[in-house]
């Protein structure tokens, strides 16, 4: 006789089955001394390749703020130096200030020596300054430009550890965008070929990482010339409404109509003007 | 978050004299970037044979599936790192540097003891912040080929072999059964592709492909074992 299997079909909604011993694990761990984890999602796609003339940078467009979007259009996609950007994955914060920090110090870097700056500088300079802080500037980079020595693309850890490699990805999206590229990357790309594999990659982290969304930027480097384009694709445009859901005036019945006139005097009036100057 | 954010650990260029400021249990564990991995490094007569896996791993995503582990301190020097990435990232710099200006100093190659003493003061001067395991192997006139071990915690010793790395665990009885004093370059070559292989198969943190040179009075050959070309041991 063939065993019967149920399949417990899923009621819908939340299952509330692990409440309990949630509830006292949370109670109990503190006597512990341990802490609960924290889900602290970076919410972000970033990737690079490296292709026949240069670099090719991309980045989703979404900032958020534990389960809420803070920024629906953000720039992740930082300046370093005319021939140097970065993208940046982890606390918004960390990542705008150290790549703000190092574009400086490169700047005078570069006055100073009297050339372009070097991609390896910027990394050498990104990686000195995130092992200073073990770890606890939360920033992880994907580092992309073109100098004197060719196009080169750098992934740089909070930690401070970095790789140079010919494509890489980083954030929470980073494993989809990274299958993307396993797939399809070939070494000395042309342009067109690039920019549609650095744009998918991106689009399979937005789609499939709930802490990625929006739109595509893409930053296209080549030796002597920037194309930064913000947006380059809009995957998630917000829909128009098909229909008016207002009622019209009398759809809802009035029974009765009480007007209770409320009277106030003005007892003070007086003008502050603003100081425009 | 740590209320200390500044973490004077001075492992940078330049800086002898470094504020230590010690975290509360800074713990490394397996969630931070990078981790260990397979070295080892052999001697034979005229120079080393020097060999890693190409995986860093955060946490159980393999970050970099085509890591060089085996990092150049001078001309004829080099170091295998094991361990953290960003610590010994940041340690070989340190050393490189340090190395650089002592042989300016000196107007000669320096020697393979002077590289892994300076890796030994710094893996033992901050032992509580690191986590580093380091083979420095290399070829120098006075003494030829010499293979320093400087593992956790800041030890140096010279061995004739050394394997490193948490793949090692599983070829100790494999290095020691088959080490025999007096191999030769190709016999050493051989000899670590095949441990490094055999350490590949049964640990989850290394992989990838098999990075070998071969550093003598000549110079440096590197030689990269990609997947399909590794030596096949039978699988049961």
């Amino acid at each position: 006789m063939a065993t019967v299997s149920v399949c417990q079909y899923h009621s819908g909604g939340f299952s509330f089955e692990n409440c309990k011993r949630n509830a006292l694990l949370e109670a109990d761990i503190n006597k512990l001394g341990f802490s609960s984890p924290a889900a602290r999602k970076t919410g972000t796609t970033i990737c690079g390749v490296v292709y026949k003339d240069g670099v090719v940078l991309g980045a989703d467009t979404r900032a958020t703020e534990g389960m809420v979007v803070a920024d629906k259009n953000c720039s992740k996609i930082h300046y370093i130096s005319p021939n140097i950007y970065c993208c940046g994955a982890g606390t918004a914060a960390d990542t705008e200030m150290t790549t703000q920090i190092i574009s400086s110090n490169l700047e005078l870097h570069s006055l100073s020596t009297g050339r372009l700056p070097r991609v390896t500088t910027a990394n050498r300079m990104l990686k000195q300054m995130l092992f200073r802080y073990q770890g606890y500037i939360g920033a992880a980079l994907v580092l992309g430009g073109v100098d004197c020595n060719g196009p080169h693309l750098y992934s740089i850890y909070p930690h401070g550890s970095t790789d140079k490699l010919p494509y890489v990805t980083m954030g929470s999206g980073s494993l989809a965008a990274m299958a993307v590229f396993e797939d399809r990357y070939r070494p000395n790309m042309e342009e067109e070929e690039a920019k549609r594999l650095v744009r998918d990659a991106i689009a399979a982290g937005i789609f499939n990482d709930l802490g990625s969304g929006s739109n595509i930027d893409l930053c296209v480097i080549t030796k002597g010339k920037v194309d930064y384009l913000r947006p380059h694709d809009m995957a998630n445009k917000k829909g128009v409404r098909t229909g008016s859901y207002r009622y019209k005036h009398g759809t809802t019945g009035v029974l009765t109509k009480a007007v209770t006139p409320l009277n106030l005097e003005v007892v003070e009036e007086s003008v502050q003007t603003m100081d425009t100057s | 978050m740590c209320v200390c954010v500044c973490v004077c650990v001075c492992v940078l260029q330049c800086c002898r004299s470094a504020a230590v400021c010690l975290c509360s249990s800074a713990r490394r564990g397996l969630s931070c970037n990078g981790w260990s991995g397979t070295i080892m490094a052999v001697e034979f007569e005229g120079g080393v044979v020097i060999g890693a896996d190409s995986r860093t791993t955060t946490g159980a995503y393999i970050a970099n599936r085509v890591t060089d582990k085996l990092t150049p301190i001078h001309e004829r020097i080099f170091c295998c790192r094991s361990g953290s990435a960003a610590d010994t990232q940041a340690i070989a710099d340190a050393v490189t540097y340090q190395l650089g200006f002592h042989s300016i100093e000196l107007d000669e190659a320096p020697l393979v003891q002077t590289a892994a003493s300076l890796f030994r003061e710094m893996c033992y001067r901050y032992r509580e912040e690191l986590m580093a395991g380091i083979i420095v192997a290399g070829w120098d006139p006075r003494r030829g080929g010499q293979v320093y071990t400087v593992p956790v915690g800041g030890m140096m010793t010279r061995q004739p072999v050394s394997v490193g790395g948490s793949g090692s665990s599983y070829i100790y009885g494999y290095v020691d059964s088959n080490y025999r004093a007096g191999m030769s370059k190709e016999e050493c070559l051989k000899f670590t592709a095949e441990a490094l292989t055999l350490a590949m198969e049964r640990d989850g943190s290394s992989g990838g492909v098999v990075r070998l040179a071969v550093v003598s009075e000549q110079g440096v050959e590197r030689q990269v074992i990609l997947g399909n070309q590794l030596p096949k041991f039978s699988t049961v």
